[in-house]
């Protein structure tokens, strides 16, 4: 087939040749917001060499980002804040949770831990671990780049499916029967009328 | 050393000493915690407030009161340390505030006030320090459920389609 190419001309699909720009320049934002944030440091750091992988700049703006790690419990003060982070990061987007608090509230199961980021912002790869080793999160970020590679497309299609929460309901059973039995649901305890009370007492 | 019948007959008899492998604990009753502690520091120089603290009784088996609230002082000259104790109850807790004695009370009456809803009156600026304004509980009472009353919970739900 004579198809007249100038050397160093090579065809491809949009989507690919996207995906594998984005795969090899993936951009984390640090949430590191306890231990599990120091193994993230390490991860980075010249022993394990995040950098071989193409995801060494580090920005501490979300707005320069396109990789969320989450390293560390998140409590429900710090909640919103990693939401507004996640929603200010341009599109497309990832996130890694990383540690079994990020994943879960690890042995954190108290009033002010969040049990599991992904009941409230999605989530793409989840590292086990307490904390997990630098290896693990190297493995978590080549998978994450295998399936920016896989399921990329150029507009973001992939992402308009993912219609519903990745994780438990921020309400599941086990949390709702939790409070049923200690008739407890007070959520209308979240209401200014109650702040004000408690202040004036 | 700060002798029990100095501060009787300064304050008052009720006035109570416990001592437990060297620390030394002065019960006082929440009518004179200003004047005891003020006393202290001016006339017995316990210059420095190391921490205000506060325990739930609750179901405690003895108890007479819901809450003690603990102040533990240092004289930093002689390296004397003492703990002074003083009981609140509900519904209505509240106690003087010593900001004006010891800077260093301000945040810690602030946590008091957080976790046990303790109030402080006078204080210069009495709000929540570690929970979100919006909590409405205070976490370290002992009726309140560990896991919470779903507070941890009551967030909306980022979809990845919507962002
Ligand atoms: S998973 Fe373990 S190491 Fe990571 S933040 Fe939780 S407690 Fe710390």
């Amino acid at each position: 087939m004579a198809v007249g190419l100038p050397e160093n001309i090579f065809i491809t699909r949009l989507d690919a040749a996207a995906n594998w720009a984005r795969s090899n320049s993936l951009w984390p934002m640090p949430f590191a917001t306890a231990c599990c944030g120091i193994e993230l440091m390490a991860t980075a750091a010249s022993r394990h060499d995040l950098a071989r992988f193409g995801a060494e700049v580090m920005r501490f703006s979300p707005r320069q980002c396109d990789l969320l790690i989450v390293a560390g419990r998140v409590v429900m003060k710090m909640l919103p804040v990693l939401q507004r982070i996640w929603l200010q990061m341009p599109e497309p987007k990832w996130c890694i949770s990383m540690g079994a608090c990020a994943c879960s509230g690890g042995v954190f199961d108290t009033y002010a831990v969040v049990q599991g980021v992904d009941r409230f912002i999605p989530v793409d790869m989840y590292v086990p671990g307490c904390p997990p080793r630098p290896e693990q999160l190297l493995a978590a970020v080549i998978d994450m780049q295998e399936k920016v590679r896989r399921t990329g497309t150029v507009m973001g299609r992939e992402f308009a499916a993912r219609d519903t929460s990745s994780g438990p309901t921020p309400f599941d059973l086990q949390e709702e029967h939790r409070i049923e039995d200690a008739s407890l649901i007070q959520l209308g305890g979240f209401s200014a009328a109650a702040t004000t009370m408690k202040r004036d007492a | 050393m700060v002798s029990l019948e100095e501060l009787q007959s300064r304050f008052g008899e009720e006035i109570r000493e416990k001592t437990f492998r060297d620390n030394r604990f002065i019960d006082v009753s929440s009518g004179v915690l200003l004047d005891v502690l003020s006393g202290l520091k001016a006339d017995f120089g316990f210059s420095m407030l190391i921490d205000i603290t506060a325990i739930d009784w609750l179901d405690y088996e003895g108890a007479t009161d819901r809450f003690s609230v603990v102040y533990l002082l240092l004289n930093v000259e002689t390296g004397e340390r003492l703990t002074i104790r003083t009981a609140v109850n509900l519904p209505d807790p509240q106690l003087p505030s010593v900001c004006a004695l010891w800077m260093s009370a301000d945040w810690l009456e602030r946590e008091v006030y957080d976790m046990f809803g303790i109030s402080f009156s006078d204080h210069p600026d009495l709000r929540r320090i570690l929970m979100p304004e919006e909590f409405a509980a205070f976490p370290l009472r002992k009726d309140y459920p560990l896991k919470g009353r779903g507070e941890r919970h009551n967030f909306p739900v980022i979809t990845r389609s919507e962002g």
